[in-house]
C-alpha cells in the first residue's frame, strides 16, 4: 500500500482538510428517547417520491408501509414507530433550498408495536433475485448520503455483471464518525450483510476501503472478516476518498470513463452502513426506519453519535447532545464539505442524513470573494483532473456550454477547490449553479418536445373531425338530392299514369 | 481544332442539359429552414408573436424580420435551438425577465363553459359542461388563449411554483473584482 500510495501518490487532486472526528469518535451510538411527533418525507431518496398509502387518522405499526414506491427509480417508505397519522401535508424539508415538502406526520402512541415482520434464518441460500426484491420493499437507499435506491444499483449491476464489489469505509468528510461508529460497534452484521449483496451480484472480489486515520474500525472489520474472502484495505486519508470515483480509483486503479458509471468498468460500490442495513432487512425483515447520525460541531454541547428514528425533528436530536453552545455560526445538515446548510431546527432526520453539525464562526471560515488570481491552486485540488477556475469564469459570463466542454458534467461537487481557494471564490457554488441550471434548460427541452406533440396530435384531430364532418355533410346531400329525385321522378310517372288513363 | 471545338460544343450541351433537367427534378419548394424552424416552434398557433400562426412565425424567423425571442410560450429552450438553427448569438437576457407560467383555474369562479378547453392547442386542460375544469401542468404552453375567451377570469396564467424537485442554486452575486 504504501509503495502504491507513493507511486501513485493514492489520489488525484484532493485536500487535506482537519478531521475534527475526535470530538464524537469515541462516543458509543446512544439512542434518542422516542419524539412524540415524527416528520417522515415522501422522497428521501433519488427519484420519484413515494405515493402514500395510508389516510390521515389510520394507525399504523413501526415498520409498516406507508408509501409506495412508483416508478423505476423510487424508494418506499415505512413508519418508524406505531402511532396515528396525523397530518399529509407540506413541512419544512432537509434540503438547502428550505422549501416544503409532501411529508407524513405520524404521532406516536409510545408502543413501539412491530408490524409482523418476515425475516429469514438462512438469507444466504435466498435466491439473487430475492434479496434485490427484499432491499426495494425496505426501501434501502445509499446510506452515504447519495440515496440512490439500492435494489436498482443490485439489479443494474447483476444485469451488467460485477467483477469487484467495494464498501465504502471511507468516510472522508470532517466531523462525521457515524460510520466509524457503525463498523466498529456492528461488524459482524455489516459482514453478513456484504456477504448478502455479494451474492446478489455475484461478485468475485470484495474490498472494504476503510480511511487509515480509523484502525479501531479497520482492527474490528478484519477481525469480523476472518475466514471470508471480503478483503479490508486501509487507504490514506484525504479528501475526497469516500466519493465512488475515487475509492474506486485507489483501490482497484480504474478510473470510470467521463459521463461512465462504476458497471461500466465492473465495479459495485455500497456504503458500510448500506450493507448493515440490507442485512437488517433480509435476516429480520426491518425496513430502513432508523440510521446513525453524527452530532457534531464546535457549538455542540457534547459531539455524539446516536441512532435516530427517520423523521426525527434535528430539535430532538441536539437534547441528546446537550444542546447548542451559541454562538453558532451555522448549521449543516451532513459533512461541512458537501452537506447542507439549514436553519429550521424542525427539519427532521431522513435516510440520507449522516450528520448534524453546529459550526462556529472559526470553522465556517466564511470570507469575501476577491478575484481570481489565476494560482491554479484549484487545478491541483480537482479529484477528477479539471479546471475549475477556468469552468468558473465561463459560468460566470453565462457560458455554460463552454464550460460542460470543460467537463462541467464529470464535476462531483465535492468543494475541494472552494476549499483551497485563496481568494475565497465560491467555485463550487458556480458549478452547482450551472448544473441546475443545465437540468432546467433539459426539462424545458423535454416539456416543449412534449405539447409540441400534443399540438401536432390537436391539430390532427382537428382536421379529421372537419373532414369527417364534411364527408357526412355531402353524404347527407346525396342522400336528400337522391330522395328528390326519386320523389320527382315518381310524381312524373304518376302525373304519365293519369294523363293515360284520362286519354283511355 | 475542329475536333477541339466540338467536343467542347458537345460536353456543353451535355452538361447544361443535366444541369436542366436536375433543376428541373430536384427542385425544393420553398425554403427548406422555414419547415425546420417549425417543426422547433411550439406548434401551438397562439399568436402571441404577432404573426398569423407558427408557420407565418417561422417565415419571418428565416427571413431575418424577427427576433428568436419571438416567442414567449417557448420559453428559454426555443431560443437557444433557434440561435443553433440560424447560427445567431442567443441573447436569454430578455426571456428570462418572464418567468415560466402555467395556466391555472380559479374553482370557485369556474362556471364550466368548456370555452377554455376547447381553445386550448395542446389539449392541457381538461372538463365538461357544467363541470370545474382543470389544467395538466405539464402539458400547458402558457400560450394564454384560455385567458382570453375565460367569461369570468378564472383561468389565468401564473407562475409555476417552484418545487423541491426544480429549484437550483441561484448564480453567486457578481459582486468580485474591486
Amino acid at each position: 500500500m504504501m509503495f502504491f500510495e507513493k507511486f501513485f501518490g493514492g489520489l488525484r487532486g484532493g485536500v487535506h482538510p482537519e478531521g475534527k472526528k475526535q470530538l464524537s469518535a469515541e462516543c458509543p451510538i446512544r439512542s434518542v428517547p422516542l419524539p412524540q411527533k415524527l416528520y417522515v418525507p415522501l422522497q428521501q431518496h433519488i427519484g420519484a417520491p413515494a405515493a402514500p398509502v395510508v389516510k390521515v387518522g389510520e394507525r399504523v405499526l413501526k415498520g409498516q408501509l406507508v408509501a409506495a414506491a412508483q416508478g423505476n427509480v423510487s424508494a418506499p417508505v415505512h413508519a418508524p414507530t406505531s402511532g396515528v397519522v396525523s397530518a399529509l401535508g407540506d413541512h419544512v424539508a432537509p434540503h438547502p433550498s428550505g422549501l416544503p415538502v409532501p411529508t407524513l406526520t405520524i404521532e406516536s402512541d409510545g408502543q413501539e408495536e412491530w408490524v409482523a415482520l418476515a425475516g429469514i434464518e438462512q438469507p444466504l441460500e435466498l435466491a439473487q433475485e430475492d434479496i434485490a426484491a427484499r432491499v426495494a420493499a425496505a426501501g434501502i437507499v445509499g446510506l452515504g448520503g447519495a440515496t440512490f435506491p439500492s435494489a436498482l444499483k443490485l439489479n443494474l449491476s447483476r444485469a451488467s455483471g460485477v467483477q469487484t464489489l467495494i464498501l465504502n469505509g471511507g468516510e472522508c468528510e470532517p466531523y462525521l464518525t457515524c460510520d466509524d461508529r457503525i463498523m466498529r460497534e456492528r461488524a459482524a452484521e455489516i459482514v453478513e450483510g456484504i456477504a448478502l449483496i455479494a451474492k446478489a451480484v455475484a461478485a468475485q472480489e470484495v474490498l472494504i476501503g476503510i480511511e487509515d486515520n480509523k484502525p479501531e474500525a479497520i482492527a474490528t472489520m478484519q477481525a469480523a472478516a476472518q475466514g471470508s474472502a471480503i478483503k479490508v484495505v486501509a487507504m490514506p486519508s484525504m479528501y475526497p476518498m469516500g466519493s465512488e470515483k475515487q475509492i474506486i480509483q485507489v483501490l482497484t486503479g480504474k478510473e470510470i470513463p467521463a459521463g461512465g458509471r462504476p458497471a461500466d468498468i465492473g465495479v459495485l460500490v455500497h456504503n458500510v452502513a448500506t450493507a448493515w442495513a440490507v442485512q437488517q432487512a433480509i435476516r429480520y425483515g426491518r425496513p430502513l426506519i432508523s440510521r446513525i447520525v453524527t452530532l457534531s460541531g464546535g457549538a455542540m454541547r457534547t459531539p455524539c453519535n446516536v441512532e435516530a428514528l427517520i423523521g426525527t425533528p434535528v430539535e430532538e436530536l441536539l437534547t441528546v447532545a446537550g444542546g447548542l453552545v451559541p454562538p453558532v455560526a451555522r448549521m449543516v445538515l451532513g459533512g461541512p464539505m458537501m452537506g447542507q446548510q439549514f436553519t429550521d431546527m424542525r427539519v427532521p432526520v431522513v435516510k440520507g442524513t449522516s450528520g448534524v453539525l453546529a459550526l462556529t464562526a472559526s470553522e465556517t471560515g466564511q470570507a469575501e470573494a476577491s478575484p481570481c488570481i489565476r494560482c491554479s491552486t484549484c487545478v491541483r485540488a480537482c479529484p477528477i483532473g479539471l479546471l475549475p477556475l477556468e469552468m468558473a469564469a465561463f459560468i460566470r459570463v453565462s457560458d455554460l456550454a463552454s464550460s460542460v466542454a470543460l467537463g462541467l458534467k464529470d464535476c462531483i461537487s465535492c468543494g475541494s477547490c472552494s476549499y483551497v481557494c485563496p481568494a475565497h471564490i465560491p467555485l463550487v457554488h458556480y458549478f452547482n449553479y450551472a448544473k441546475g441550471d443545465l437540468a432546467a434548460q433539459e426539462r424545458g427541452k423535454l416539456k416543449q418536445e412534449a405539447t409540441k406533440k400534443l399540438a401536432d396530435a390537436r391539430n390532427e384531430r382537428m382536421a379529421r373531425i372537419e373532414r369527417e364532418r364534411a364527408e357526412a355533410a355531402a353524404k347527407r346531400k346525396a342522400a336528400r338530392e337522391a330522395k328528390e329525385r326519386a320523389a320527382k321522378e315518381a310524381a312524373e310517372k304518376a302525373q304519365q299514369e293519369s294523363s293515360a288513363s284520362e286519354s283511355a | 481544332m475542329l475536333i477541339a471545338i466540338i467536343s467542347l460544343s458537345i460536353l456543353g450541351a451535355a452538361l447544361g442539359l443535366f444541369l436542366g433537367v436536375a433543376a428541373r427534378r430536384l427542385a425544393v419548394e420553398g425554403n427548406p429552414l422555414v419547415a425546420e424552424i417549425q417543426d422547433i416552434l411550439p406548434g401551438s398557433q397562439c399568436g402571441q408573436c404577432g404573426y398569423p400562426g407558427c408557420a407565418g412565425a417561422a417565415q419571418a424567423l428565416a427571413d431575418g424580420s424577427a427576433p428568436i425571442t419571438l416567442c414567449p410560450p417557448g420559453g428559454r429552450a426555443v431560443v437557444q435551438l433557434l440561435a443553433a438553427k440560424l447560427g445567431v448569438e442567443a441573447n436569454l437576457s430578455d426571456v428570462e425577465e418572464s418567468v415560466p407560467k402555467v395556466a391555472e383555474v380559479k374553482e370557485e369562479i369556474c362556471i364550466g363553459c368548456t370555452r377554455c378547453f376547447k381553445v386550448c392547442p395542446t389539449d392541457a386542460i381538461m372538463g365538461a359542461a357544467q363541470q370545474l375544469h382543470s389544467v395538466f401542468r405539464e402539458a400547458c404552453t402558457a400560450c394564454g388563449k384560455c385567458e382570453e375567451v375565460c367569461p369570468t377570469e378564472s383561468i389565468k396564467l401564473q407562475p409555476i411554483p417552484v418545487t423541491v424537485q426544480s429549484w437550483y442554486w441561484q448564480k453567486p452575486p457578481m459582486k468580485e473584482a474591486a
